[in-house]
């Protein structure tokens, strides 16, 4: 038996050295871009960021008015779609499993997940924007949402399968209602899936450009008004990047690099609130 | 387990002074937690009345899509689909070209996107010390965090440069001497066109595949790999044999999550695609992708018949992924057949 | 606790929310080709007079799309509506800044403004009947330039855009074949190329490609330092791209004679006239259900017109010749009235 033993281990050897080696080239994309990020962005890189607007060429300025009108869209959308996608996940998972509603949100559900974003902003256009006339950052926020439901619908969905169904009887022979069942042992018991893939749809859509394009437009001005064209930060990019000047190109790589941190700060912050306790 | 979520969120109902009142009075206690039937109904209803919003508005996009798409297929009927002609002053559109794109686009980024991910995800959950484990996690899914134009910036003045200088030169020398491959690596390399547009994709792919499978990988019950082990198997076999078929249906959820976003995917794409109309053997030539094509011509397209035949690509794009997934539907089922199981 | 901080956060930003701006502020959508000297424009603007002009380039069409259904006060696009479609959709245009478009190239020895072009060789090349610089076409218009015999890549755009527009206009008039196969558009179906994505695309790819040839506004050939092509223009001579010799191209266009202004301004008659200038326009409702928003838009207009010069040439644009600005005006009172049909403009 030698032979084939040692034929194993190698094997065994052999794809987890590739694993690491896969590993290894993920890291080094994710350093690649850092670097150009930092590299290209970092000029830009200081405290008038927050406390100025976006400037016309030729000017000084910051990003204040697009930081904050990214940071409500994407809020809004967050708090929208993170509870349709669980309650729909849960649905799905626990209650419908092979009804036909169940069977035909899931199967819409997953074709929505490789919607073209710049469609998902259309249908937001022609739906309400065009009926009140002007462009607004709820509608920006509703486009972003209808992007993030279908990611947080699939990892709810999926993460809720793999929980063992001796921890939902043990649970239910306990007496607890279903509700408490579901809410406070299944969900808890995969709660960093959960979390995990709210957090894919949040970086998802904080830096997408073309659903904002026709709901929420975009401002060169500072203002809070969410019900008006809403400054955002992917529109900034993408116009100043697509320009000849410098002042601007190096803003548009700053703000990059704002998203990057931002989602990456969030990612932390999520993690530790809504830490996994020890289920192995 | 004294930390399982059960006891910590039930309080155990039953003590040894309870059993003695039970013997002693036998009629059950009228304060017993009894679950009212209303809130399970009003839980079960609340989800499925989220379920149903979902399936309103996700079917309402299909619906007002399909709509203004109608104009287009009026005119050009199921040709659309298999002519390749892209005329917006003569008003001629056949989609051939960019579904071809994206098709291939997307199939290069899946062919190294999911290996890829499989390793990280292998990795991460066999291989790597404990106190890496959450920061290399949180370095993959920082992948998707950059904002898709970035890696579209990166990939023009960055990635296509490095690329058509030093990697498609290799590709054109090895494998495109060969017979089978050979055209495949044809043409100028100036690392602008499809295989590009395929590694970015890859990349961009890669967090949403391998943060799932990572996840999925770490619910499986530690007694059956512990079985496995106990047997005297490999980590590789454990992970093939056993990890894998047990999460298979969140593996292939996680890839669609991938595939999603590599069928969608605009802006990285467009910037280093190239954006020609056309079909070629080799991937190094320019071609061009559904989303790309829409995303590039949608703010410019006054005539009616020129918007209607790009929301009908993108109505392509959802039939795309329909067929696909009932392709992975049918392989579970087939692959859940071969394990016995009701179907 | 964990919790009740994340929601006292939620409180003071929703708080945040509910404060909005003062002011009337405007709202314009279009043309990418002016967005850099409109935000400039409004900037100052806002500062002097506190209203801000909100303008955001999402496309000429889109301009159009957004003005035709009222979700903006005025709209913006480098191709001027016809006179009909106008009328069908009660718009009034005017011209409001004018630019260039130069043939940028990338071969090897070849200085910015060395090589020359007549128009009808630039089409041939982006028809691909032209296929190398050796071609005995460009040689003769450039005898003392040495040339390598190297494939030209054609690198135009994938995206729709005004640019395109005027190049292909130019193109059509110079080349009667280019007029019947390809015509003129804000996109067309092209013989050859790759696309880049906006002036930039174009420009980077440009710089990417040996042996490329494509066309950007004037103002990203310049701050990219790229070598500009010399085209010749009606009158046979090769002038130089600048703010001059644009303005030349827009004085020598036929503004008081022309409805609506429709004035494509490639091709221009003068010496000194750039061949392939091109003047971006500025869409209002004729009957304006928001008169104050309307007669905001003129009045930045004209302060624009009457401050705006040096700001548009430190950009390289080109502010309107000076008896146009007159011509506008009087347009607006003319054309531009409220519901009861009073004129919006005093």
């Amino acid at each position: 038996m030698p032979g084939r033993y040692r034929q194993r281990l190698l094997v065994n050897r052999l794809n987890l050295v590739l694993s690491l080696g896969a590993m290894a080239i993920g890291m080094a994309f994710l350093l690649w871009i850092l670097w150009v990020l930092f590299a290209n962005g970092f000029a830009a890189l200081s405290p008038r960021l927050f406390t100025e607007a976006t400037p016309p060429p030729g000017s000084a300025g910051g990003l204040n008015n697009a930081i904050l009108g990214s940071v409500l869209i994407v809020l809004v959308a967050t708090f929208v779609s993170t509870p349709i996608g669980i309650l729909a996940g849960i649905y799905l998972a626990e209650f419908g499993k092979d009804r036909w509603l169940a069977k035909t949100t899931r199967f819409i559900n997953d074709i929505l997940l490789s919607a073209p974003s710049i469609v998902i902003g259309l249908f937001v256009y022609t739906v309400y924007v065009t009926k009140v006339e002007h462009f607004s950052g709820w509608a920006g926020s509703a486009a972003l949402a209808l992007i993030a439901i279908p990611v947080v619908v699939r990892t709810t969905e999926n993460m809720l399968h793999l929980v063992p169904n001796s921890l939902r009887e043990a649970a239910i022979a306990l007496g607890a209602p279903m509700w408490k069942v579901i809410l406070m042992v299944t969900l808890k018991a995969v709660r960093g899936g959960v979390i995990t893939g709210i957090l894919l749809a949040v970086a998802r859509i904080s830096g997408e450009t073309a659903p904002l394009l026709f709901t929420a437009l975009n401002n060169q001005f500072w203002s809070t008004d969410m019900n008006a064209p809403m400054a955002n930060l992917p529109m900034v990019i993408f116009q100043f990047a697509m320009s000849p000047f410098e002042d601007w190109k190096t803003l548009a790589w700053a703000g990059a690099l704002l998203i990057t941190l931002t989602v990456l700060l969030l990612n932390i912050l999520a993690r530790t609130f809504f830490r996994q306790s020890g289920v192995r | 387990m004294t930390d399982s979520p059960v006891s910590a969120a039930l309080p155990l109902p039953l003590a040894e002074s309870d059993a003695r009142v039970a013997v002693r009075d036998p009629t059950p206690p009228s304060t017993r937690a009894v679950a009212a039937p209303w809130q399970d109904a009003l839980f079960e209803g609340t989800t499925r009345f989220f379920a149903s919003l979902v399936l309103v508005l996700l079917l309402g996009i299909i619906v007002a899509l399909a709509i203004n798409a109608a104009p287009a297929m009026q005119k050009f009927g199921l040709g659309f689909f298999v002519t390749n002609v892209w005329n917006p002053v003569t008003l001629q559109f056949g989609a051939l070209a960019p579904i071809y794109g994206t098709l291939v686009t997307s199939a290069i980024a899946l062919a190294i996107g999911v290996p890829l991910s499989f390793g990280i995800a292998l990795f991460l959950t066999e291989m790597c010390p404990a106190f890496l484990k959450r920061p290399l996690g949180t370095a993959v899914e920082l992948l998707a965090a950059v904002p898709s134009i970035i890696y579209g910036m990166w990939g023009l003045f960055v990635f296509a440069p490095f690329f058509g200088d030093y990697v498609e030169p290799l590709l054109s020398r090895s494998f495109g001497q060969l017979w089978l491959l050979g055209p495949l690596f044809q043409g100028a390399p100036n690392g602008i066109g499809i295989l590009s547009a395929g590694i970015i994709l890859s990349v961009m792919i890669i967090p949403f595949i391998a943060s799932v499978m990572r996840d999925v990988f770490e619910i499986v019950p530690p007694v059956l790999k512990e079985s496995a082990y106990g047997i005297g198997c490999t980590t590789w076999e454990v992970v093939w044999n056993i990890v894998l078929p047990y999460t298979r249906v969140g593996v292939i959820g996680g890839i669609m999550l991938g595939l999603g976003r590599a069928l969608g995917e605009t802006m990285a794409v467009t910037f280093v695609i190239g954006n020609a109309y056309r079909i070629h053997a080799s991937l190094f030539e320019p071609g061009n992708s559904i989303a790309s094509a829409l995303a590039n011509e949608f703010n410019e397209a006054s005539e009616p018949v020129h918007r209607a035949s790009l929301i009908a690509l993108g109505l392509v794009l959802f039939v795309l992924t329909l067929i696909v997934l009932a392709f992975s539907r049918y392989l579970i089922a087939r692959m859940a057949r071969g394990e016995g199981a009701k179907t | 606790m964990h919790k009740t901080v994340l929601s006292r956060l939620i409180i003071i930003g929703l708080a945040a929310v509910a404060t909005s701006a003062a002011a009337v502020d405007i709202t314009g959508a279009g043309a990418t080709f002016p967005y850099p000297i409109y935000a400039k424009w409004a900037e100052a603007y806002k500062a002097k007079t506190g209203v801000g002009l909100n303008y955001q380039s999402i496309g000429s069409g889109g301009g159009i799309a957004q003005i035709k259904a009222r979700t903006v006060d005025f709209g913006a696009s480098d191709a001027p509506l016809k006179p009909d479609d106008l009328r069908n959709a009660g718009l009034m245009q005017f011209p409001a800044i004018i630019g260039g478009i130069v043939p940028v190239v990338n071969i090897d020895g070849i200085a910015p403004g060395q090589l020359k072009l007549t128009g009808s060789v630039l089409a041939d090349i982006y028809l691909g009947k032209i296929k190398s610089w050796g071609d005995k076409a460009i040689t003769d218009l450039n005898p003392g330039l040495k040339l390598p015999n190297e494939p030209i890549t054609v690198v135009r755009r994938s995206d729709g855009s005004g640019t395109t527009f005027n190049f292909t206009d130019y193109l059509s008039k110079v080349n009667d074949e280019w007029k019947t196969k390809v015509g003129s558009s804000t996109a067309v179906a092209w013989p050859e190329g790759v696309g880049g994505k906006g002036n930039e695309g174009v420009a980077a790819y440009v710089q990417r490609i040996k042996g490329s040839i494509g066309y950007v506004e004037y103002a990203y050939a310049k701050r990219n330092n790229q070598a500009y092509v010399l085209v010749q223009n009606r009158d046979g001579q090769y002038p130089k791209p600048d703010n001059k010799t644009f303005q030349n191209a827009a004085a020598a266009a036929d503004w008081k004679n022309a409805p609506g202004y429709y004035q494509i301004i490639t091709n221009s008659p003068g010496k000194d006239s750039w061949p392939i200038a091109a003047t971006s326009f500025i869409l209002l409702h004729v009957k304006q259900d928001k008169p104050q928003n309307a007669a905001e838009v003129m009045k930045f207009f004209d302060w624009a017109f009457k401050n705006g010069d040096k700001m548009a040439d430190d950009l390289d644009y080109v502010p309107l010749p000076d008896g146009l600005v007159g011509q506008i005006e009087a347009s607006w009172k003319q054309d531009v009235k409220d519901a009861s049909g009073k004129p919006v403009w005093q």
